[in-house]
């Protein structure tokens, strides 16, 4: 052996704790991904749109009889809420009762219905109940896209002034109840 | 039924996993031997089952059973048949299907085809395989059951995300499964060889082609993701450093690294636990990284399921198998170390440097994924992107090629820096040429700059390995390390091309006008409406002219509008030359305020551009010549120990 000669491999007596050094990072990264699984996480994506007026829109009748939905509607003095939904949307119907629970409970909800047919949503209307005062047919997705909605179901808080106050992405949910109906007090101030 | 029949055989698989778990443990035992006879052919039934569930999925989804929770949820009938049997795959509980029917197809794999190993590291090897198998079904059947059915049925699907509507995307998922759950393999040799001590070359030997069959499919997954970002997402860049794309890259570093280190324990029996830590790691990282861009704990461009509660299961397994793996490796691997010594300048030597700047590279990557997590839980919220990766990257992928260059020439166990001396004068002629024009040229920045010296100079030095040999005699591995060193180079020479020489325009023009970008002359002919399957587009007509005197040819950019679900895409439109790539894309329409009827355009000339992928697809194509050159050898190996056999047999008689 020269000199020069190294022993790069094999690992002397007093290294052996290295041995276990990827297991202690293991364990912090467990501890730390933990933490991020556990801690309340701030899951909400506010909306650009939150704080602003409702973008100004005339949508026509969705189901023949029935008014379509124009935007200076919302800015009648009274908060509304905005519902944008459709016949093939499974969560639509999964949010459905609660809709209907809020339009019991006197809240006036509008509704978008994106890319429908009037058959499937006279279909859809029967099947899980109607909560709208109207309904505007949005059939190209542009009053969607104008809203910065990227899915449905989604529902607005809009206040009486026509100010978009709440966003909510995704089905509402018998838990979404107090809080939707704590924004809508909060809009009629 | 199929569903049922899919469910069905989902569960047969778990248990046989069960089985083989049992059997392969017993079987290590002295009064279980019997035992591990059963090992080999319940693998080989158990790969099978997973196929014919995943088969079944395939299927409900061809016809788009809508009572299939899943099918109802991530497929609509209007979409064309392809991209329907694309969405099996294309959600959470398909991909984690596909997942473990690769997992066991895999391991029947091995169970059939794979001799060399000692029969004890062969039983705990499969048993390791159905460890990690099992928790998977046992992730699939309990808390996301890809056949649960749905009642009342719904009229139609949901449809699937429209940005995985593209072939590219369709098929760039299972090739990266391939190569993860090809990882797992690696994973399992590893354990099996702390298990039963048996490390060196045949263990080596053994578990190489696994590794570099991984590594092919994780590095033509990377590149064609890469393309696919590059080209659907309309953003005209190819890496985003998201951590999607992060955790591709993770398994990928560890993989290279052990496919090197692979390579000095099969020649020169050193390394040892090195490469038992490393088949531990490149395996963890794709399980890292899957688990962070499905648990929802990081946010990512890329829309992915996001559930936390599953998130709590996967790490629960993570922390199984990679707690419990290096465990084994801290209470074994001091028993494995002592191996062949080498001297500093040699090829063990560069192979040791190549490994330790690949698994720094890692460290920075996996520490810049992290980050915004720990920044999170001290109350900060923080993305980490290029200004980090890009600069902390490449203080050590320089040194590593300029090692790249030298380290192919060296002598195993000792060499002198005078022996090769001469043949590197012309690399270094290169990069000193290539650094001298670019100062002249002037204005580019360090990191391209450095990019594109090194570029040169490796693709000449690469090459030098096949000096003085007989090219029709050169054993195979030999060229697939030319060709994918070359590629490194390829690769290299476009991204630093590209960062360097990228010129972007964004214009609003009118229809008949007149947009330059680089060399190009954009004109804006029409903008006209397309319908497609399930989408509708604006398209644009764009007639382009290269320089002065090119021909006009006709690029069509759209603006896609899906509607189940509804989202907007943009389709880029790209030419190709062979100097560099052409890249629109159509914007929408420009705010009236602006004098209207204009279109806003995204226009880019990235010269050398396609170099970054060619040379992806070169590097994976190297790794592919040298699999074919290793299994060969292997065939004529165990085809001459049965002649020999064949005529002891004859003699005896």
């Amino acid at each position: 052996m020269s000199d020069t000669e190294h022993a790069l491999n094999g690992t002397k007596r007093n290294l052996r704790w290295a041995l276990w050094l990827p297991l202690v990072l293991f364990v912090g990264f467990v501890a730390l991904v933990m933490v991020g699984l556990y801690r309340p996480a701030d899951r909400n994506v506010a909306s650009a749109l939150v704080g602003k007026p409702m973008p100004q829109f005339d949508l026509p009748a969705a189901l023949p009889g029935r008014p379509g939905l124009d935007s200076k509607v919302l800015a009648n003095g009274k908060p509304h809420l905005v519902n944008i939904f459709a016949s093939w949307c499974i969560p639509c119907r999964v949010e459905a009762p609660q809709l209907g629970a809020l339009a019991k409970a006197g809240v006036p909800i509008e509704g978008i219905s994106v890319r429908d047919t009037t058959e499937n949503l006279h279909a859809f209307l029967d099947a899980n109940g109607d909560p709208f005062q109207r309904i505007g047919a949005d059939d190209d997705g542009k009053v969607q896209l104008a809203l910065g909605s990227s899915g449905v179901p989604e529902t607005y808080v809009v206040d009486g002034k026509g100010t978009i106050v709440y966003q909510h992405i995704g089905e509402i949910r018998p838990e979404h109840l107090g809080l939707l109906l704590e924004k809508l007090k909060e809009a009629q101030r | 039924m199929i569903a049922e029949l899919g469910l069905a055989a989902l569960w047969l698989a778990a248990a046989l996993a069960g089985l083989q778990l049992v059997a392969g443990g017993l079987g290590l035992t002295t009064r279980g031997a019997v035992l591990g006879e059963a090992v080999r052919p319940v693998a080989v039934v158990q790969g099978l089952l997973a196929l014919i569930a995943f088969a079944c999925l395939i299927y409900v989804f061809a016809v788009t059973d809508l009572s299939v929770k899943l099918v109802a949820l991530n497929s609509h009938s209007m979409k064309p048949l392809v991209f329907k049997i694309a969405g099996a795959w294309g959600n959470h509980e398909g991909s984690m299907l596909l997942w473990v029917t690769v997992m066991g197809l895999g391991g029947a794999f091995v169970a059939l085809v794979e001799k060399r190993l000692p029969e004890r590291t062969m039983l705990a090897t499969l048993a390791g395989q159905a460890f990690v198998s099992l928790g998977f079904y046992a992730f699939l059947l309990i808390a996301s059951n890809p056949f649960e059915r749905l009642s009342p049925v719904p009229m139609e699907g949901n449809g699937l995300n429209p940005l995985l509507q593209d072939l590219g995307l369709a098929f760039h998922p299972p090739t990266l499964y391939l190569g993860y759950v090809g990882l797992s393999i690696a994973f399992s040799f590893a354990i099996g060889a702390l298990v039963t001590r048996e490390v060196g070359p045949a263990f080596a030997k053994a578990m190489r082609p696994w590794v570099l069959g991984a590594w092919i499919f994780l590095t033509v997954g990377i590149t064609a993701g890469s393309y696919w970002a590059y080209y659907e997402l309309g953003w005209g860049g190819w890496w985003f450093w998201d951590p999607v794309e992060n955790a591709s890259l993770m398994p990928w570093l560890a993989a290279t690294a052990l496919l090197h280190s692979c390579g000095v324990l099969a020649a020169r029996n050193a390394l040892r636990a090195w490469t038992i830590m490393l088949g531990v790691v490149a395996f963890s990282m794709s399980m890292i990284g899957t688990f962070l861009v499905r648990s929802g704990i990081l946010t990512s461009v890329h829309a992915f399921a996001v559930d936390p509660q599953r998130g709590t299961f996967i790490l629960a397994l993570l922390a199984i198998y990679i707690g419990g793996a290096l465990t084994l490796f801290g209470l074994r691997a001091s028993t494995v170390t002592e191996g062949e010594r080498f001297a500093l300048v040699s090829r063990e030597g560069a192979l040791v440097f190549n490994n330790v700047m690949l698994s720094a590279i890692l460290g920075i990557v996996l520490f810049g994924t992290l980050y915004p997590l720990v920044a999170e839980a001290m109350g900060a919220k923080v993305s980490v992107g290029p200004p980090y990766f890009n600069p902390m990257g490449a203080l050590f992928a320089v040194p590593m090629l300029v090692v790249l260059m030298v380290g192919p020439l060296l002598r195993w166990r000792q060499d002198k820096f005078a022996r090769i001396g001469k043949g590197l004068v012309i690399p270094a002629m290169l990069v000193a040429a290539m650094a001298l024009g670019l100062v002249v040229v002037g204005g580019v920045a360090l990191l391209p700059f450095l990019g594109l010296a090194l570029a040169v100079g490796l693709a000449f030095a690469s090459l030098l390995p096949l000096r003085g040999r007989n090219l029709r005699r050169t054993p195979l591995p030999i060229w697939g390390m030319v060709v994918a060193h070359f590629g490194i180079a390829v690769a290299l020479f476009g991204m630093s091309s590209e960062s360097a020489f990228s010129i972007e325009k964004l214009v609003a023009v009118r229809v008949g006008e007149v947009a330059q970008v680089g060399p190009w002359g954009v004109k804006l002919d029409a903008v006209e409406p397309v319908a497609g399957p399930n989408w509708t587009a604006m398209e644009a007509r764009l007639l382009v002219r290269y320089g002065v005197g090119g021909k006009v040819l006709r690029v069509l950019p759209q603006s896609r509008s899906f509607w189940a679900p509804p989202q907007q895409t943009s389709e880029s439109a790209l030419l190709t030359r062979w100097n560099g790539q052409f890249y629109a894309v159509l914007g929408g329409e420009a705010p009236k305020a602006e004098g209207g009827d204009r279109w806003q355009l995204r226009l880019w000339w990235k010269p050398f551009a396609p170099l970054i992928w060619i040379g992806g697809l070169m590097i994976a194509f190297g790794g592919f010549l040298s699999l074919i050159g290793r299994v060969m050898a292997d065939l004529r190996r165990i085809i001459a120990k049965d002649k020999i056999a064949w005529r002891r047999e004859r003699q005896g008689r």
